[in-house]
């Protein structure tokens, strides 16, 4: 398993740092994404908020190299010089790893798709119509402990509960240990135990690999326990800072159209 | 063949001893040749929800066969299979380029294909008649040479799942996430369709385009209501369609009727079966 120094975050300077820079996305002539830049540093754990629509999935889908895109993403490892993203050229590095916890997938209740069929379909080349192999086994259940699911391991994913499924993703996500950890609406269909599990070890990862963790979210009541930063997205970056700098902001109020306060005061 | 013959002829059956009726012993190689194929691939057709895109390949293939009828070709059945297989390519494009749901797609290229059969075998006046033997198959006249090449796909169909079945589930499952661990989707899909084609023209013949489908659907279909995990899945599906298979067969030489119809129904009774002990 592949371990990260870890520098004291004083800026980009020392710590590893995801930089976005006039990322601007056009699908079909429609412009979803335009000038868009903020940095991520490892070790952080960023929130993107936005109305749907906003560009959320486009911005994410850029990161993954999915879709074309204008502007530049590079990632430069503490006290090395930046790597773009999408080939890996500017200095010859390995492009980072980019790990991906994708909305929710549907999983029929009959879906004959164990957790360890799903986890070696996805990291190994054995094919999972046959039976699985001890070896195969072991290392999956060795991924799934880095989110204490175990358990999980026979079980049919259709038969996982929201806040199960999204730390068997989670652990897929972490194999091979990426750099960059994406989450889209990670929080959605997970139940208030399930949210306070997956939080806990998001930050756990955070310091245990200096990950770089981003993801989005809907749930705003609990961006303050977990977030070192928030970034408000509607095509454009509309805000960018601290918890509750961001969500006190007048630009968050006028995107959700909530009024500040009760008749305009406060 | 020989070697064949020999096997059977410990069995006790009538048909079973040397010297006398090939078609039956060719037609149970063929069907323990067909029905593991069906069997396979069915896991995926099910799973990935592709029924509707399997029965519309089935109408394709007899239009497949009609051109090749006009051509004037000794064995329009490779015109049907190349026919197929465009068919199958087509699908996939306009699939991903339009923003239609599936089996909107679907609906369009079956109707088209439909069409263009009844079209192209009727032109001039001529009787459709000729066409009615592939509607009901006949599993009796199939040839060694065929069987052979049906041996060959089943060799095809395997390297094909123990290369990419991983990548397939994982596509069908969640395009996105098998994007981002490098699954190549478009092609996966067109490579397993194409399959899909080329199996169900060469089998049509024997099994008959009107049930064809069900040996797609029903061998998953059954598996799916009793199994756990992906291994289990594909033995029920295999074991499934195998057993009805021979059933099938058996039905038909004792009691006369056609194979394909036979089979169908034996796999619905595994169906019923297993739909009855599922666990909820």
């Amino acid at each position: 398993m592949r371990k990260l120094k870890h520098g004291k975050l004083t800026g980009c300077a020392d710590a590893c740092c995801l930089k976005l820079e006039g990322l601007a996305v056009r699908l079909e002539g429609d412009e979803i994404l335009e000038d868009v830049s903020f940095h991520l540093h490892c070790g952080e754990i960023a929130a993107l908020i936005g109305p749907n629509g906003a560009g959320k999935s486009t911005l994410f889908r850029s990161i993954l190299g999915q879709i074309p895109y204008q502007g530049s993403i590079t990632f430069a490892p503490a006290g090395g010089p930046a790597i773009r993203l999408a080939d890996g050229a500017v200095t010859g590095g390995s492009r980072p790893l980019v790990g991906y916890v994708p909305q929710s997938p549907s999983f029929d209740r009959g879906d004959p798709v164990s957790v360890l069929d799903f986890f070696t379909a996805a990291t190994a080349k054995w094919p999972v119509w046959l039976p699985v192999p001890k070896q195969y086994r072991e290392r999956a259940a060795a991924c799934l402990s880095r989110v204490h699911g175990e358990e999980l391991l026979d079980r049919a994913m259709g038969a996982l509960s929201g806040g199960q499924l999204q730390r068997v993703l989670l652990a897929l996500a972490l194999e091979p240990v990426p750099h960059i950890l994406i989450l889209d609406e990670p929080l959605s269909g997970v139940d208030i135990e399930g949210e306070h599990q997956l939080l806990e070890m998001l930050d756990e990862l955070r310091t245990q690999y200096d990950l770089s963790i981003l993801l989005s979210t809907h749930d705003f009541a609990t961006l303050g326990q977990f977030a070192d930063k928030v970034i408000l997205l509607n095509r454009r970056v509309l805000k960018e800072g601290p918890p509750d700098e961001v969500l006190s902001s007048p630009e968050f109020y006028d995107t959700f159209h909530l009024r500040m306060g009760r008749g305009g005061e406060r | 063949m020989e070697l064949w013959y020999a096997i059977l002829s410990v069995l006790p059956f009538d048909w079973a001893q040397p010297g006398q009726m090939y078609f039956m012993k060719h037609a149970l190689l063929a069907v323990l040749v067909i029905t593991p194929l069906f069997g396979l691939l069915s896991t995926m057709v099910v799973h990935s929800r592709m029924s509707f895109f399997s029965d519309a390949l089935g109408h394709s293939a007899f239009t497949g066969m009609a051109i090749g009828a006009i051509c004037g070709l000794n064995r329009p059945i490779w015109a049907a299979v190349i026919f197929a297989v465009i068919f199958a390519l087509l699908f996939n494009l306009v699939r991903r380029r339009s923003a239609l749901a599936s089996d909107t797609v679907i609906g369009v290229f079956s109707s088209t294909a439909v069409a263009l059969g009844i079209f192209l075998s009727t032109l001039n006046g001529r009787s459709f008649t000729k066409f009615n033997s592939l509607l009901i198959g006949d599993v009796l006249s199939v040839e060694p040479a065929m069987i052979g090449v049906l041996a060959l796909i089943l060799a095809a169909v395997l390297v094909l799942w123990a290369l990419s079945f991983n990548q397939l589930m994982l596509a069908s499952v969640h395009p996105a996430l098998a994007d981002s661990r490098g699954v190549k989707i478009f092609w996966q899909e067109t490579v397993f369709s194409a399959a899909i084609a080329v199996v169900v023209t060469l089998s049509m013949t024997w099994v008959g385009l009107l049930v064809i489908n069900s040996l797609l659907v029903l061998p998953g279909a059954a598996a799916r209501n009793v199994a756990r995990n992906m291994a289990q899945y594909h033995l029920f599906a295999l074991l499934g369609s195998v057993a009805a298979g021979i059933a099938g067969l058996m039905i038909s030489y004792y009691l006369g009727p056609s194979a394909g119809a036979s089979i169908t129904l034996c796999l619905a009774v595994w169906f019923a079966l297993t739909f009855v002990i599922r666990k909820k």
